[in-house]
């Protein structure tokens, strides 16, 4: 497909990657996003890349120790993480979580508070103990948000920011081009990965795609003396310290929403924070005294099973459709190698991801965001 | 794996929150004149009144130029909690007045959030306002909330401002009158507008050494009454140049020098170049604000739920521009300044990697990343101060961009060449000041909550590794991981 045009609708972490992906293969990218790069949640998230869950997991790990080599950006990439356990349920659910991963062949070791302690200085000796993940990792989602951006533009790509789609073009069971108020862009594929926006761009295309969006929320602290491991999860909240210093973290409840066409209002930050402040302080004592600076607040979609929609449609059959269901930052060099695949040959070259396809939720009840309570609130 | 849904997702925020501690028809903060003016109003009227106001503030966070830019000046008096408090009801005897008239009155709280239902919330039991001191925070629920918080300083950089003794009008005036806790003795004054006259006035009447104003247009800038009485004092104001640079030693400024190449003795330099309605609440919120060249710049404009009042309404308005006279003296010290000024000081970044949209020093600058600037930035569409933040650190410190926010947004539509206002301001954002994890945290948050919470949705089939589906591994995952919100 060297030298053929691809649209990519929306200019998040999965749109972008797939993007330089398909760049980096010849074919001439064009990412037209509704405001700037990584606006939306690819920006705003705790940044970890641990997705042993994923079909992508194995593309995940493989790539990130070499993204800052490949993209030619900084990510702040840190390779490892730790889960440390603060009651003694949350012990055994994390050791629960080793056992599968010692199962699964991904290296883990146990640790006891002193050894937490080693690794994580902030932390007490009020904690049960800890998993050490010798894999996955973290990176600055800001960061490498921006890191595809200009990689994919150094390729040649082009990003059309602040203009968000409004149509598209058919003709012959393809779409031929993609509309915005301003343009229209001629395309041989296309990919959508507009995240929430993806259900109300799809039914243009009669394509039902079941998506669900809501807010959720992270506080970030100034900073603290550099942790030898700065990859800290476990009670019940995520985040990492940053290459700065500064914690940044999130978790708990989150608030369903009805997201307009055009993205969302208002992403705004709520009481939620002194929650999340009552956790960071009970996980890392050692760090209770340091200063909240800002919370902030990001706007996810997820699908009904909470598992990605990739998949290559048969009508339109040039059109790809990503959402990576609230969990695509850390995943992002491998999403967009899938998409690359898909777009070009058809099929995914690295992993079966037939467990992603839209076809899965062909029999989906009509009011399964009814039945999962996953409704705003009114 | 069978799953039967409940129509209810236990993991969700419905129903969490806790309700405010307390409700009042009126909550006003910052108990300056304009705040203590609308308290007694309020409660005349018969209303339930909360007045709070931040000052005293801590030491520490004086040092870190909250909520004035102190520059490090202030006497170990300041640090004395029940003198800085004894000072305040002196020198505002209305408060006394407003507490007789029924008026609750907290000094020490910090208001650090205002939160609404509305675009994007719905899960708010009711509005409230988050309020800290210095043993923990609450929220607290009212009808009506009135905004006093005031204006803050214009903090400027220049060669060598990022050390102690450079400080704003508002912080030498506060420290002057109010607190008479000022460190210094012998001052240099930025500026010579009506906040700029004022303050060396004040200063000479308290018996401190005012060595002059340095004005970067021909003229002096303020009304001629002030002018003259500053001419009177025998105190030079020095138009037609600016200051190049500052020296100095560990207990910092000794010396400025200016473009004429003269040399001035002194410890303290005041940029007295403007002040900056205090808008961080409402911003926060997301309610509207609105570029006021002759108010001081961004200002409330019509945020439903709030009503603004005093200097963060915007301030008086005489007709002088403070835009284009802040601009005329950004462009002055930006273009002394060498590549390496520091811009922010939290996070020392410099002018040249501001604009040259450059990581900060602990992250490696390969080719292409050299390569960028913030012209090829430009080329993607208007620059945006958010996004600008985010790659190079500026205003993402602990005084959460109090002292380079609005010179950063001024330095961008200078590089851009692109007026003022059509580079928007960096947002604020909640806590609207540092506040420890301890003090923010919700202690005794409600049992729903933690019922509530989990790390991410709670979705049972989000997590279960690829390999274990269809296998009875996921069912054993599910139950060890989810309890409750599917049965």
């Amino acid at each position: 497909m060297s030298g053929s045009e691809v649209v990519i609708v929306g200019g998040g972490v999965t749109g972008l990657s797939a993007g330089w992906w398909l760049a980096r293969s010849g074919v001439k990218v064009t990412v037209l996003d509704k405001f700037i790069v990584g606006w939306e949640a690819s920006g705003r998230n705790g940044g970890g890349a641990s997705h042993y869950s994923s079909p992508l997991f194995d593309e995940e790990q493989r790539l990130w120790p070499q993204m800052d080599e490949l993209l030619g950006y900084p990510t702040e990439h840190q390779k490892g993480r730790i889960l440390i356990a603060m009651t003694e349920r949350q012990w055994e659910q994390y050791r629960f979580i080793a056992e599968r991963h010692t199962r699964l062949n991904h290296p883990v070791e146990l640790l006891d508070v002193k050894q937490v302690q080693e690794a994580v200085p902030l932390a007490g000796d009020n904690c049960f103990g800890g998993v050490h993940y010798k894999f996955g990792g973290h990176a600055n989602p800001q960061r490498s948000v921006q890191a595809y951006a200009w990689a994919l533009q150094d390729l040649g790509g082009k990003i059309v920011q602040h203009s968000p789609v409004t149509g598209f073009e058919t003709a012959g069971g393809k779409v031929t081009a993609v509309k915005t108020a301003n343009a229209t862009y001629g395309c041989d594929a296309v990919v959508v990965a507009a995240g929430p926006q993806i259900p109300q761009l799809m039914a243009q295309l009669g394509v039902n795609v079941p998506l669900a969006a809501a807010r959720a929320e992270m506080i970030i602290t100034e900073p603290a003396p550099m942790m030898p491991l700065g990859g800290v999860d476990g009670h019940k909240i995520y985040g990492r310290q940053t290459l700065r210093g500064n914690l940044a973290y999130g978790g708990g409840p989150h608030e369903w929403l009805d997201v307009d066409a055009t993205g969302p209002a208002a992403r705004p930050s709520t009481p939620l924070a002194r929650n999340l402040a009552k956790r960071l302080a009970e996980l890392l004592p050692k760090a209770a005294h340091l200063n909240v600076i800002r919370s902030w607040a990001g706007i996810i979609e997820n699908s009904p099973d909470g598992r990605p929609i990739i998949d290559r449609l048969t009508s339109p059959d040039n059109v790809v459709v990503a959402s990576m269901s609230s969990v695509g930052f850390g995943l992002s060099p491998a999403s967009g190698h899938a998409i690359r695949d898909l777009v070009i040959d058809g099929k995914c070259s690295f992993a079966d991801i037939d467990i992603l396809k839209l076809s899965r939720f062909d029999n989906l009840e009509s009011d399964w965001r009814e039945k999962r309570g996953w409704m705003p609130i009114s | 794996m069978e799953l039967n849904f409940t129509g209810t997702d236990i993991c969700a925020i419905n129903g969490t929150r806790s309700a405010p501690e307390t409700h009042y028809d009126i909550v006003v903060v910052g108990a300056g004149p304009s705040g203590i003016a609308a308290a007694i109003d309020a409660a005349k009227a018969g209303a339930k009144v909360l007045l709070v106001d931040e000052n005293p503030v801590s030491g520490a966070l004086m040092g870190n130029d909250i909520p004035l830019y102190f520059g490090g000046r202030m006497t170990a008096a300041t640090q004395n909690t029940d003198r800085m408090l004894e000072a305040i009801f002196m020198s505002m005897p209305a408060l006394e007045t407003a507490m007789d008239a029924g008026v609750e009155l907290l000094l020490g709280t910090t208001a650090w959030g205002v939160y609404r239902n509305g675009p994007g919330v719905a899960s708010l039991p009711q509005q409230v306002v988050g309020l800290a001191d210095s043993e923990r925070s609450w929220l607290v629920g009212f009808d009506k909330i009135v905004l006093a918080t005031g204006a803050r300083d214009l903090a400027m950089s220049f060669p060598g401002w990022n050390q102690p003794g450079v400080m704003g009008a508002a912080a030498l005036q506060m420290l002057l009158t109010r607190y008479e806790a000022f460190a210094g003795q012998r001052i240099l004054v930025l500026g010579s507008h009506d906040l700029a006259l004022e303050t060396a006035l004040l200063a000479q009447a308290r018996g401190i050494d005012v060595v002059g104003l340095i004005e970067v247009r021909d003229t002096p800038q303020g009304n001629a009454e002030l002018v003259a009485k500053v001419a009177a004092a025998g105190i030079a104001i020095r138009c037609g140049q600016t200051i190049t640079s500052a020296t100095g030693g560990i207990n910092g400024i000794e010396s400025a020098t200016l473009s004429t190449g003269d040399v001035i003795a002194c410890d303290t330099i005041c940029v007295a170049i403007g002040l900056i309605p205090s808008i961080e609440l409402v911003d926060a919120m997301h309610g509207p604000r609105a570029l006021n060249a002759t108010r001081g710049g961004y200002i409330p404009a019509g945020e439903p739920s709030v009503t603004a009042v005093g200097d963060c309404a915007g301030l008086a308005d005489s007709g002088f521009d403070h835009i284009a006279y802040r601009m005329d003296w950004m462009r002055a010290l930006s273009d002394i300044s060498a590549d390496d000024t520091i811009i922010c000081q939290c996070e020392e970044v410099t002018r040249a990697d501001l604009i040259g949209v450059q990581p900060p020093n602990y992250l490696s600058r390969p080719a292409p990343m050299c390569a960028r600037s913030l012209d090829t930035l430009l080329q993607d569409g208007p620059a945006n101060p958010d996004q600008i933040k985010r790659l190079t650190r500026a205003g993402m410190g602990v005084c959460q961009g109090r002292r380079c926010r609005d010179q950063v947004a001024m330095l961008l539509a200078i590089e851009a060449d692109k007026p003022f206002g059509s580079i928007p301001l960096a947002s604020h954002r909640a806590p609207v000041r540092p506040l420890p994890l301890k003090i923010l945290a919700e202690w005794d948050e409600p049992a729903e909550m933690d019922a509530a919470w989990d790390v991410w949705f709670g979705i049972p089939t989000q997590w279960v590794p690829v390999e274990d589906l269809n296998t009875p591994y996921q069912d054993e995952h599910r139950q060890m991981l989810y309890t409750g919100m599917y049965t």
